[in-house]
C-alpha cells in the first residue's frame, strides 16, 4: 500500500499481523493526512503471522523519500527482518534508513505527524522515540 | 518601563500570552493534538502550551508531549509564543482550537 509522494520522511509500518499493519497505517491517513510517504507490509510468505525481508524491502521502496524512511516494528522478528532489510539496501540508501524503537501503533502516528512538518530522520525517529522516554 | 510595543514578540525575549477554552468533546486527544503540532509546525516562533498560566509549559510541536497534556473538553489553554513569525502562530493554534479542531 502506497500514497503520496513528497519529500517527507516516509514510514513504514512492519507487524507480525497485516491487518495490524494495515490498521496503523489507516489510522497514520486518517490522523495524519497525506503528506507523508507511507508503505505497510505484514505476514511471512505463506500467509500466516510473521515478517518477510522481501515484503519489507518493497515497503521501503514504496515509502521511499530521498529524507529517509522511518520503520516501526512490533515484536522481535520484525526488527531483526528489518535491520536484515536495512542492509540489504544499496549503499546510498542505507545510512537513510532506521528503524525507530517505539510502538508500532503510536510510533508510526507520531512518527508520521513529525514527518508531516518537514522534521529531519532524526528529529522523526527522536520523536516516536519518546513514548518510551 | 517596556513600552506597549515590548509585548508584540518579534525577536525579543517577551512571549506573546493568549488563552482559549477547549470546546470540542474529546478535548487534547490523539487527533487533535496531531492537528495542533501540525499547525505549530508551520511557524518558525516557539510555541508552548499549558492548562495554567503558570505552567508548566509544553512544546506544541511535540505530538507526544501535547498528548501528555490531557486536556479535557472545557479546560482553559494557555499558549506561550515567541519568535518572529509569532503572532501569526498565535492567531493560527488560537482559531484551530476555537473551530473545535474542525469536529464539533
Amino acid at each position: 500500500m502506497n500514497t503520496s509522494n513528497s519529500g517527507n520522511v516516509g514510514i513504514v509500518i512492519v507487524s507480525h499481523s497485516p491487518k495490524i499493519a494495515e490498521g496503523a497505517a489507516d489510522m497514520v491517513r486518517q490522523m495524519v493526512g497525506n503528506a507523508v510517504p507511507l508503505a505497510w507490509t505484514g505476514g511471512d510468505i505463506d500467509g500466516g503471522l510473521g515478517t518477510n525481508v522481501a515484503g519489507i524491502l518493497e515497503a521501503i521502496e514504496t515509502a521511499w523519500s530521498p529524507a529517509g524512511v522511518a520503520i516501526l516494528v512490533d515484536l522481535g522478528g520484525a526488527e531483526t527482518n528489518s535491520e536484515m532489510a536495512v542492509e540489504m539496501l544499496p549503499e546510498d540508501r542505507r545510512a537513510r534508513v532506521v528503524v525507530c524503537n517505539a510502538p508500532v501503533v503510536e510510533g508510526a502516528v507520531i512518527a508520521a505527524t513529525e514527518s508531516s512538518g518537514g522534521s529531519s530522520l532524526a528529529a522523526v525517529k527522536h520523536s516516536a522515540e519518546e513514548f518510551y522516554a | 518601563m517596556p513600552d506597549a510595543n515590548a509585548s508584540r514578540a518579534t525577536e525579543s525575549s517577551v512571549p506573546l500570552m493568549a488563552s482559549v477554552v477547549l470546546v470540542n468533546p474529546v478535548g487534547l486527544h490523539a487527533r487533535p493534538s496531531v492537528k495542533l503540532t501540525q499547525c505549530a509546525k508551520g511557524f518558525a516562533a516557539r510555541i508552548e502550551l499549558a492548562l495554567s498560566a503558570e505552567g508548566p509549559w509544553t512544546d506544541a510541536k511535540s505530538p507526544v508531549k501535547v498528548m501528555r497534556v490531557k486536556a479535557p473538553q472545557g479546560a482553559t489553554l494557555h499558549f506561550r509564543v515567541t519568535g518572529a513569525d509569532g503572532e501569526a502562530a498565535l492567531a493560527a493554534v488560537l482559531a484551530l482550537v476555537r473551530d473545535g479542531f474542525g469536529e464539533s
